[in-house]
């Protein structure tokens, strides 16, 4: 089959590799017909998630056509379209029993501190990505849904992480009615939660961002307010002025760990790892919000340690929540808020890329040029 | 204004955020939203019909962090172990917890090992990495490299010239070294 694979920092190319096999009684192998390219991906093709391996294909948000099922799967079978969240988990451990989903035990030996992702380095598991033609799914009859057929293939793949990840972020701000909420971040996942915000019953939603394209698309996608932090000599102060200087009621961050916006923080961890990420917008995020307001970090950040203002945050008394998104617990909602029309997530996709031009795909959405939002991978077996 | 006790006068009523926003408020119950509680004990939902899941085999060989009493009954089988960036993973996660800076390092210094091996290896094959191809720079060209970049305020532009460093430096210095190593041959 054809599949992407990691090179190493800043390279990937167009590879072929062997079908993947059942390795487990519960997996499924799935055909893939759509993957997406993630900002979760750019920290892996920066060369900024430790134990990223050469040869891997990366790839966690993806939907298919169910190939070949173990002996143990229940759920699923040959020709099934599916839908599959960017968690692997086993739907059985202590985690699992409890709703954490993104936190399974039961996947990943090289790290307990994070759960399983497809694609997404040995540190969260050394899976396999759904940037190719095939993709092993451990945990068939837990992770994947059948895709509805009323459901658009496009809003399916959103729903696999962005979307979904987009309005949890929202949830875990705790938003009541009529709440300031500030998102930093206009890439798809702060623009998810940017309009999740509003269901929630926010008062005022802001979107901080410094790429107006995308600002942009926080007006009319999200009907936000916008700020531009590159216009201004300090965002924080800003924040303050706009909000009568109490400042946001609820502050998330969809950035994570490559945020620009202060040279030092961004050239020590993107460029040169010696922190886990840069925490410029989480600390923006955590100067901007009132006392006593809550910080929702959907933004991921490195194992290594991060300059982040914890002082503030605790003579702040904020409640700061956080985590990878548990995707299928937010599916029933989530389909029902796409069904009624509320949310539109193909909206967001912009660029549709064969997956012969895959390093074209992450040199464009790495580098945010052409307008890019979401890309987009097609696999040519489709 | 926070200097008093009341909180600021809303910009817009439920109403008009209603007219202008479609599903303004479905959610707006915070007991009544998929993720509240973050923990809710729920086994039953998941689909999965074990106990403890059947074991994958082949963990015999497999590292895994010592802050894992076993391995993992299920775990990822992409690009084993293999050669010197190998052993300093291995080391990485034989030695240290996730707690310690170290283990992070080192397996960052076994991603650089094993990227730059890779490379050199590639030239033995038939398939050379190629640092254009790779990464995708012909989309500059293509995808509008300068108009997306210049007179838009950018906040990036103040250290994407690094990213050329990184990226092409090593083949430069590569490209010098093996220059004046066939020219020191030549002058023999
Ligand atoms: N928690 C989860 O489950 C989960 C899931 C998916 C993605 N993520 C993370 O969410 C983050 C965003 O993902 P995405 O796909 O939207 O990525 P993206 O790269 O498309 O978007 C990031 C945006 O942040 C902007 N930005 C940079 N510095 C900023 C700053 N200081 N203040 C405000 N904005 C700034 C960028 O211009 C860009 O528009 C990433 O870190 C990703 O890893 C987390
Ligand atoms: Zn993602
Ligand atoms: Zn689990």
């Amino acid at each position: 089959m054809r599949a992407m694979v990691y090179r190493g920092p800043y390279k990937v190319r167009v590879e072929e590799k062997d079908i993947p096999r059942i390795e487990h009684p519960n997996d499924a192998i799935v055909r893939v017909t759509h993957a997406a390219i993630c900002g979760s991906d750019l920290h892996l093709y920066h060369g900024m998630m430790p134990d990223t391996r050469v040869g891997t294909t990366f790839g966690h948000e993806f939907i298919g056509v169910v190939h070949e099922v173990g002996p143990s799967v229940q759920n699923l079978k040959v020709g099934d379209r599916v839908m599959v969240p960017f968690n692997v988990y086993c739907g059985s451990c202590y985690f699992c029993a409890r709703g954490l989903y993104s936190n399974c035990h039961n996947v990943n030996p090289n790290a307990t501190a994070v759960g399983g992702i497809y694609g997404y380095s040995h540190t969260c598991g050394g899976y396999d990505g759904g940037q190719a033609e095939y993709v092993r799914v451990p945990f068939a009859d837990v992770g994947p849904s059948i895709i509805p057929d009323w459901m658009e293939e496009e809003d399916a793949l959103m729903l696999t992480d962005a979307l979904a990840t987009g309005y949890f972020g929202a949830q875990l701000g705790d938003i009541v009615e009529g709440d300031t909420v500030a998102v930093f971040g206009a890439g798809p996942v702060g623009l998810y939660a940017a309009k999740s915000a509003w269901l929630m019953g926010a008062g005022r939603v802001i979107v901080i961002d410094h790429l107006d394209y995308r600002l942009e698309k926080a007006r009319t996608f999200a009907h936000a307010e916008t700020l531009n932090f590159n216009e201004y000599n300090d965002i924080v102060v800003e924040m303050k002025k706009t909000t009568d200087y109490l400042g946001a009621d609820v502050a998330i961050d969809a950035v994570g760990a490559e945020a620009d916006g202060n040279l030092t923080q961004h050239i020590t961890s993107a460029k040169f790892k010696l922190q886990g990420g840069s925490p410029v917008a989480l600390n923006w995020a955590i100067d901007s919000v009132r006392k006593g307001g809550t910080v929702s970090v959907m933004g991921a950040y490195g194992p290594i340690f991060s300059a982040v203002k914890f002082g503030d945050a605790m003579n702040k008394g904020l409640t700061l929540n956080m985590n990878q998104c548990p995707v299928k617990r937010q599916w029933p909602r989530l389909f029902e808020h796409v069904r009624n029309g509320y949310l539109k997530p193909n909206d967001l996709v912009t660029h549709r890329i064969p997956l012969e031009h895959i390093a074209e795909g992450y040199h464009i959405f790495s580098s945010k040029l052409d307008d890019c939002i979401k890309p987009i991978i097609v696999p040519d077996a489709s | 204004m926070p200097y008093t006790a009341q909180a600021p006068n809303r910009r817009e009523s439920n109403e008009e955020l209603k007219a202008r926003i479609p599903g303004w408020g479905v959610d707006l119950d915070p007991a009544d939203r998929p993720a509240f509680p973050q923990e809710r004990f729920a086994p039953e939902v998941t689909g999965a019909h074990w106990d403890f899941p059947e074991r994958q085999p082949g963990a015999e060989t497999r590292e895994r962090s010592i802050e894992h009493r076993f391995v993992t009954p299920v775990f990822g089988t992409s690009a084993p172990l293999h050669g010197l960036s190998g052993a300093i993973r291995r080391f990485a996660y034989d030695k240290f917890s996730e707690g310690r800076a170290a283990h992070w390092l080192i397996l960052i210094a076994g991603d650089r090992v094993d990227a730059a091996g890779s490379h050199l290896r590639s030239f033995f094959t038939l398939r050379p990495d190629n640092p254009v191809s790779e990464t995708g720079v012909k989309a500059e060209l293509t995808h509008g490299g300068f108009r997306s970049r210049f007179g838009r305020g950018r906040a990036d532009n103040r250290h994407t010239w690094i990213d050329s460093i990184l990226i092409a430096g090593p083949w430069v210095l590569a490209g010098v070294a093996a220059f004046s190593i066939v020219r020191r041959l030549a002058k023999r």
